[in-house]
């Protein structure tokens, strides 16, 4: 196992740059997602780590050597394809032993070593069977046996939950990020799912339109979205955004929206005027019939033990999570609460976070 | 398939499968019958077959096989009284018509030829057409569209329309009447169909088994080996089908390039009538070993060949 560190990594297709100066750091052992929209250019940083694509420019280091040239067979890597490629000429047991017949492996020490691994993934019991006949999960199993059995330097994985139905899918996840729990492998795994990549990464890459919007763990991702790209992109309804204006002083708590008072996290920068928007979670939102910030109820998606209540301000839209038991009806005008301490600050023109206590009190806890 | 089964939306009703299965064999019968004319004709004696009405029911006889194989002499029949008891059936036969055998016919050498020449472009065309087939579908190759129509153009006239040019240049080059010669020249011919069938078929497989197989240690060429060519079967075997039929029947090259060493079985057959009176059950025979080899080829590949026809239609 390996760290995988990639410098300034670019790539281009003629006029269209894919993959605009990459960097980043997977730790060795470390499930790292790069999660992004389709077309934002994470498949492709995969295709280069792999040596399926040569970048433009920039480096890439597995394990310290540089890699950035070298051929894909010379790289030690496994890869997991999105429709598994899964050679339908062979059965399961060749298909996971292929890659050991590459090194010259002694035929009973591929055996011995196949068994193993169909062990692991709880797949022995089809070893000898034709690929083409299994289903939807278990060809995902042979996939990943075929790439852990050569205990290579990482794993990449291309959307592998991909095209598995909803059921299998949540299970694999699970599978999965037990297996790396388990065998603890550098992971790079790509996907434009959150839920996936929320419930298995260490840390996550998201990625819009080449660029890598941020970098960090799950929860520094949604508590703390770097952009208003992230924010959008990452939950489920996603973030709220209500616009204000005016710069922004260091040391503010409090900031004007709509003729409210909202009180925020403390401010950290000075921030000339501009148009800038105020991000709130919609679990953030509370109905307070005291506050000014008022708006009309324009619907309800109840999930059970709580509900997506959208509600028409003077901005648009806006959707809160709150407890099922509330009963509303349409039209009904209500207060908005916002949660002081959680909301996020942004300058619109950018997109980017404006920095606040909240970020520090993050970085105190981690050095602390 | 019982008669209380349910109306089916997709399932043939069994009048329509009786109608198409009439069709077919009708087809089937008129398409067979020239050539189980030509079969009875090798077994007949050659009056039965010029016999007027022509003879249904006859009295096999393998003179026509004697024939094809052997050159004759005619002698008077002192001569053949005067020989020892004859050695074989074909000895006999032929001395009942006055005639000793003299030596084998070129029949055989004619039929080797046919087999290595046939083969052996189909071989080559195969061979050719999978690698450019693969370089057009897997590589940047510049100018790929041109080179691919080009490669076609080559097909948009008869070859003999060459005829002329290939006859001087193969006398130039000394490659008249050579196996080598016929070989190029049908590779030449086939190659395009070749490359156009095969990269129909390589576009189909998905290059992340190949991708896959290089990430695993494989070079591109073991990769191509191991992965692309055993799901290419299918396209091979439809497209070396569609060469060797070419090959094995073509006549007009055969009969202006090749005259002696290296002539085929195609223009050799019809110089059988020549020899000695029209010598229709030895004709007949020729053609029927003629049919042999592509027979066994296609039901050797039958499966492939029918998957190969419908291909793109039903691949998963």
């Amino acid at each position: 196992m390996a760290e995988i560190r990639v410098q300034n990594l670019r790539k281009a297709f003629g006029a269209f740059v894919a993959v605009q100066d990459s960097n980043f750091v997977v730790e060795d052992g470390e499930f790292f997602v790069m999660l992004g929209p389709s077309g934002c250019g994470k498949t492709t940083t995969l295709r280069m780590i792999a040596g399926l694509e040569l970048p433009t420019g920039g480096k890439i280091l597995l394990g310290g050597e540089d890699v950035t040239m070298r051929r894909a067979r010379e790289r030690d890597i496994a890869f997991v394809f999105q429709l598994f490629a899964l050679y339908p000429h062979m059965n399961v047991r060749k298909n996971i032993g292929f890659p050991l017949l590459a090194q010259g492996m002694p035929s009973a020490e591929i055996r011995s070593r196949v068994e193993e691994t169909a062990k692991l993934l709880r797949i022995d019991h089809l070893l000898d069977k034709s690929v083409s006949g299994l289903a939807g999960g278990d060809r995902q199993r042979v996939a990943l046996g075929r790439a852990i059995v050569r205990r290579p330097k990482c794993f990449l994985m291309d959307e592998p939950l991909g095209t598995l139905d909803t059921e299998f899918r949540d299970l694999m996840v699970h599978e999965l990020r037990e297996l790396h729990n388990r065998i603890h492998a550098t992971t790079v795994y790509v996907t434009h799912d959150q839920m996936e990549a929320m419930s298995m990464a260490d840390k996550i890459a998201v990625m819009n339109h080449g660029v890598i919007e941020q970098f960090g763990s799950p929860r520094e991702i949604y508590d703390r979205p770097a952009t208003m790209f992230v924010a959008d992109f990452i939950g489920s309804p996603p973030m709220n955004f209500l616009k204000f204006g005016g710069g922004l002083a260091k040391g503010a708590k409090e900031i004007v929206v709509q003729g409210a008072k909202v009180a925020v996290p403390e401010v950290r920068e000075d921030v000339a005027p501009a148009d800038m928007a105020l991000g709130i979670r919609p679990e953030h939102i509370r109905f307070d019939d005291g506050s000014k910030l008022r708006g009309a109820i324009y619907g309800t998606e109840y999930l059970g033990t709580t509900q997506i209540v959208a509600v028409e301000t003077a901005d648009g839209i806006i959707k809160a999570r709150v407890p099922a038991g509330i009963h509303l009806s349409p039209g009904e005008q209500v207060g908005l609460a916002l949660n002081g301490a959680r909301l996020s600050l942004f300058e619109k023109g950018s997109g980017r976070a404006v920095r606040t206590a909240m970020h520090d009190q993050a970085a105190e806890a981690r050095h602390g | 398939m019982s008669l209380t089964t349910a109306h089916s939306v997709v399932a043939p009703s069994s009048n329509a499968k009786l109608i198409a299965g009439t069709i077919i064999i009708a087809y089937a019968l008129i398409s067979i019958v020239p050539l189980l004319w030509i079969f009875a004709t090798s077994f007949k004696t050659p009056p039965d077959s010029i016999a007027y009405p022509p003879k249904i029911v006859f009295q096999p006889s393998i003179e026509g096989y004697c024939n094809l194989f052997t050159t004759r002499t005619r002698q008077t029949p002192e001569y053949i009284n005067s020989l020892g008891p004859a050695t074989g059936f074909c000895d006999e036969t032929v001395r009942k018509r006055n005639m000793v055998i003299a030596g084998p016919s070129n029949f055989l050498p004619r039929f080797v030829n046919s087999l290595i020449i046939a083969f052996g472009s189909t071989f080559c065309a195969v061979f050719l057409g999978t690698l450019s087939a693969y370089g057009f579908s897997r590589f940047k190759v510049p100018l790929a569209d041109d080179l691919l129509f080009f490669i076609l153009s080559t097909r948009f006239m008869p070859p003999i329309a060459v005829a002329i040019p290939i006859y001087l240049m193969y006398r130039e080059l000394g490659l008249s009447d050579t196996a080598l010669g016929m070989i190029l020249l049908y590779t030449a011919v086939n190659v395009s169909l070749a490359v156009w069938l095969l990269k129909g078929f390589i576009d189909e497989i998905p290059r992340e088994y190949e991708e896959a197989a290089m990430i695993d240690g494989y070079t591109r060429l073991q990769a191509f080996w191991r992965t692309v060519l055993p799901q290419a079967t299918t396209g091979i075997a439809a497209t070396a089908i569609f060469c060797l039929i070419f090959a094995w029947n073509e006549y007009a090259f055969a009969a202006l390039l090749t005259s002696g060493t290296a002539q085929t079985a195609p223009p050799f057959i019809p110089t059988i009538i020549g020899e000695g009176g029209q010598d229709w059950p030895a004709v007949a025979a020729g053609t029927t070993i003629f049919l042999v080899p592509i027979l066994v080829f296609t039901i050797l590949l039958r499966k492939q060949l029918l998957r190969g026809i419908t291909f793109g239609a039903v691949r998963k």
